[in-house]
């Protein structure tokens, strides 16, 4: 049976009409027009697994970093400078295209007190913002949704995660976030006669797991109704990696440009929990995410979009400074967070390099909480208030 | 109690201890009392049959067998390519084969409820490998104590190579410890989060110093690995070992009161009751963990069969396709459905996220999910072509899903729909939507599906009511 046909023979009587939620079709009707423009955009990108910043911005001159790790060091000699004391592991070389270009700042520990090593809670942590003491069950994007949306309705489609699930980061209390690996297909897939009349009828039940099928029914129809007509289909003129990464950063890449109204992009790179022989491992990851962070930065600047998007990427704990016996890392502590794109920088470098002779039980010690990134962003970039979206006030960085 | 309440109480116990029931077996069953039934099920879980796919020793490591392709290629680099390939091709094969004989072993009524006790430990242990007889030998590990002492289940676990090659205790030596196995352990496998000390974790880890496992995963204690020296563990000083430590974990009431709240959570609801479990993991406790024994006290308390509890789950990925294979008598005549739909809905077997597992609940849907479980039934029982592509790792060693447009299965509509020969037909969609929903649906919905199934046929109009009743939103619970 042809699908059309098969279409037409389970096809529902209907009323013709997407029957949705009358708040969710006025909030279409609001953000059609508006003009994303005048919007800045963040995309965050996560490496997971806890990715070793020592060897990721390397003290190259620091005799006790080769001393603790003899095999896994990276050679003084093919580090990429940033100043006297560090430079970029020679995989980033795209990266430091861009630093070169003064599109990047690179913070050195970052961190939280009382690090909790396990990758689950520390990537709990920084995905809720929470403290290592309590347990939120709502992310910060999520909670940034929510607080956009007081006296207004919101769609899942103003934080996007390129991927197949949701991350915690974009669960909020009254809205969640929208995860799709491509614009056309979630379309597609939302427009059977037979899923427009499940939202039409009312649940029988009350249980909370059925209302909420419901309701994620009805966004989704919403959503990808919207992203489906605001988006122009052009291709990316850049060739960007054939990796998982760089087709996401395509993704998102023609998604801004066409003027789609999502403030925040998410999207994970896995692989980084390298306990035995880290270098290749590394290496291949951080080359890969440089490759696609490069083309994704050059995208954005010949489309004229580059001053209002930022990239953030982060990791949920660096390692230990001393290696193990398997030529790896353990899990450590506090690591190194980048921004890359939006104005230009006026330091680069934002803090102090890590203090080796200085170390909590063979761990580096934070000096910036990750919180105090999340609030300079919330405020001076997404424009909102960060004690909303945080509960609590916290110190902001000169990033801009 | 009305008999449609009656009818969903049965049907609860079936979902929750296994993977649902045939409209038949929920008939019979409705004559029999509860008590009964829970013995019946735990008679019947004495039966083991453990996987046997995998025919090669688990030495099979991939590590090894590039050193010998590599050894043995007398001849070009791309003749070593190729053997690679291959060799490669086979590994991923045998792990999909794997992965079918475990779904089809849980549409078997005799091993259901093991096979659940399994599927839940397989999530409580979870546990990646790239060798395939680590993988099968592991969760044969966890079918044959699924039932038994949870004692004896961790002891097993925390020995099986899989276990300690995943968290890296084969490198954890007297020199430089690596505290990985001894973290999750506590985190994960007993005490759960905060009921420790980093200094535990560093002792403890110190303790399991020497534990390995050989070419033929076979455990193995490497003396020389190990540090004899004086450990401090929760505030207890001794020259522990690896079996102390576990022995000290089993014996704090924490771990039982972890271990009730998962099993609450997994079999009755995602919503903690404190004086439920509190119960719970008393009775646990003090049975020196007996498995069986808390299963058995679950499925016969009051509350266990609360409206509240009934249908308050939603379906794993897992759960929905033994599902089908239960409640359907179907076969998966081809496999690919087996691996496609668990790829698409989010839980691959042996390949949990991390050793946290699946967190289940209200994660297993997402916008995208959820619209693939609404066409899943249209796909595979009218042979449609699902249009949901499965996103790839970007690691070379993930196994990559060739696609293809149709699915076979083996179903008879005929003998089905001979369970409701003597409903009238203006009965048939209801009382179909008792024996496949777990929730209530609203009469208006009935009403629809009922109008747009019109043919002559009895069981071509059972088979066209199931697959609308089965894409709806209230068919995602149990």
């Amino acid at each position: 049976m042809k699908r059309r046909t098969f279409l037409k023979k389970t096809a529902f009587t209907t009323a013709g009409s997407l029957l949705i939620p009358q708040f969710l079709k006025a909030y279409e009707q609001n953000h059609l027009g508006q003009n994303p423009l005048n919007h800045k955009i963040l995309v965050v990108i996560q490496l997971s697994g806890g990715n070793d910043g020592l060897n990721t911005v390397v003290p190259f001159r620091n005799d006790i970093y080769y001393r603790e790790r003899p095999s896994i060091a990276i050679n003084q000699n093919n580090i990429l400078r940033l100043n006297d004391e560090i430079g970029f592991n020679p995989a980033l070389e795209k990266v430091k295209e861009l630093y070169d270009n003064g599109l990047v700042s690179v913070i050195n520990n970052v961190g939280y007190p009382n690090p909790d090593r396990s990758h689950f809670r520390s990537m709990d942590i920084w995905q809720t913002g929470s403290s290592s003491e309590e347990y939120l069950s709502s992310g910060w994007i999520g909670r940034y949704l929510d607080a956009q949306c007081i006296g207004q309705s919101c769609l899942p489609h103003q934080a996007l995660e390129i991927d197949d699930t949701l991350s915690l980061a974009l669960k909020g209390h009254q809205v969640n976030g929208l995860s799709l690996l491509n614009p056309e297909k979630l379309y597609r897939q939302t427009q059977s006669a037979f899923v427009k009349t499940l939202t039409d009828i009312p649940a029988a039940d009350n249980h909370d797991n059925i209302a909420y099928l419901y309701k994620t029914l009805a966004e989704t129809v919403s959503s990808a109704e919207y992203v489906h007509t605001k988006a122009k289909v052009n291709k990316s003129r850049m060739m960007y990696p054939t990796t998982e990464l760089g087709k996401s950063l395509n993704t998102i890449a023609e998604l801004i440009t066409s003027g789609v109204s999502t403030s925040v992009y998410y999207v994970s790179l896995s692989g980084f929990d390298t306990h035995i022989r880290q270098n290749d491992q590394q290496d291949r990851l951080l080359r890969q995410y440089a490759e696609a962070v490069n083309v994704f930065v050059n995208d954005m600047k010949a489309n004229s979009r580059l001053d209002d998007v930022m990239v953030l990427t982060f990791s949920e704990f660096g390692r230990r400074v001393k290696q193990n016996a398997s030529s790896g890392t353990d899990h450590g502590t506090a690591n190194n967070v980048f921004l890359i794109g939006g104005p230009k920088r006026t330091r680069p470098i934002l803090n102090e390099a890590p203090d080796l002779t200085n170390l909590d039980n063979g761990d580096l010690k934070y000096s910036i909480d990750f919180r105090e990134v999340y609030a300079t962003l919330l405020d001076d970039w997404l424009q909102t208030d960060s004690t909303k979206v945080l509960t609590q006030k916290f110190n902001k960085l000169p990033l801009f | 109690m009305d008999a449609i309440q009656h009818q969903r109480a049965i049907q609860h116990l079936f979902w929750r201890a296994g993977f649902g029931a045939s409209p038949s077996e929920v008939k019979k069953a409705m004559s029999m009392s509860r008590l009964q039934l829970v013995k019946n099920l735990l008679r019947d879980s004495s039966n083991i049959k453990l996987l046997t796919q995998v025919f090669d020793a688990p030495a099979q490591d991939l590590k090894n067998m590039r050193q010998a392709v590599k050894q043995n290629a007398g001849g070009s680099r791309e003749e070593m390519r190729d053997k690679l390939k291959l060799m490669a091709q086979e590994r991923r094969e045998s792990i999909s084969s794997l992965n079918d004989a475990w779904v089809a072993q849980m549409s078997n009524v005799a091993y259901a409820f093991r096979e659940k006790m399994t599927l839940f430990w397989h999530n409580h242990f979870a546990c990646r490998s790239k060798t395939v007889g680590f993988i099968q030998q592991q969760n044969n590990t966890l079918r044959t104590h699924a039932l038994g002492k949870f004692g004896d289940l961790l002891m097993a676990v925390s020995k099986d190579a899989a276990m300690l090659q995943f968290l890296n205790n084969q490198q954890n030596r007297k020199r430089s410890p690596n505290e990985n196995f001894a973290r999750e352990v506590m985190e994960l496998f007993t005490l759960g989060r905060g009921q420790y000390t980093e200094q535990d974790i560093k002792e403890a880890a110190r303790a399991f110093t020497g534990w390995g496992f050989n070419i033929n995963g076979e455990f193995v204690f490497r003396e020389n690995f190990h540090d004899d020296g004086l450990k401090t563990i929760f505030g207890k000083s001794g020259k522990y070992k690896g079996e102390d430590v576990i022995e000290m974990l089993l014996a704090n009431p924490k771990t039982a009161l972890h271990i009730s709240t998962k099993i609450y959570r997994a079999f009755v609801n995602e919503k903690i009751d404190e004086t439920h479990i509190e119960a719970m993991a008393k009775r646990f406790y003090h049975s020196n963990y007996d498995i069986a024994d808390l299963m058995e006290y679950v499925f016969t308390t009051d509350w266990f069969y609360q409206s509240i509890n009934i249908g308050a789950q939603i379906k794993s990925p897992v759960e929905y396709l033994a599902g089908l294979q239960r409640i359907f008598n179907l076969d998966f005549v081809d496999k690919t459905p087996v691996l496609y739909t668990q790829k698409i809905l989010g839980q691959v077997l042996f390949n949990p996220p991390n050793v946290a597992g699946w967190p289940g609940g209200k994660a297993w849907i997402d916008s995208s999910s959820l619209l693939s479980r609404l066409q899943l039934p249209s796909v595979l029982f009218r042979n449609e072509t699902i249009n949901v592509s499965v996103k790839e790792s970007g690691d070379v060693n993930e196994e990559r899903l060739i696609r293809k447009n149709k699915f076979e299965i083996n179903m008879n509509w005929q003998a089905f729909s001979h369970s409701f020969e003597s409903i009238p037909d203006a009965a048939l969609c209801k009382t179909l939507a008792s024996y496949l929903l777990q929730v209530p649906i609203n009469d208006a919905t009935i009403k629809r599906i009922e109008n747009r199934v019109a043919t002559p046929e009895r069981s071509e109009t059972v088979k066209q009511l199931c697959i609308s009743l089965m894409s709806t939103l209230e068919y995602q619970v149990c």
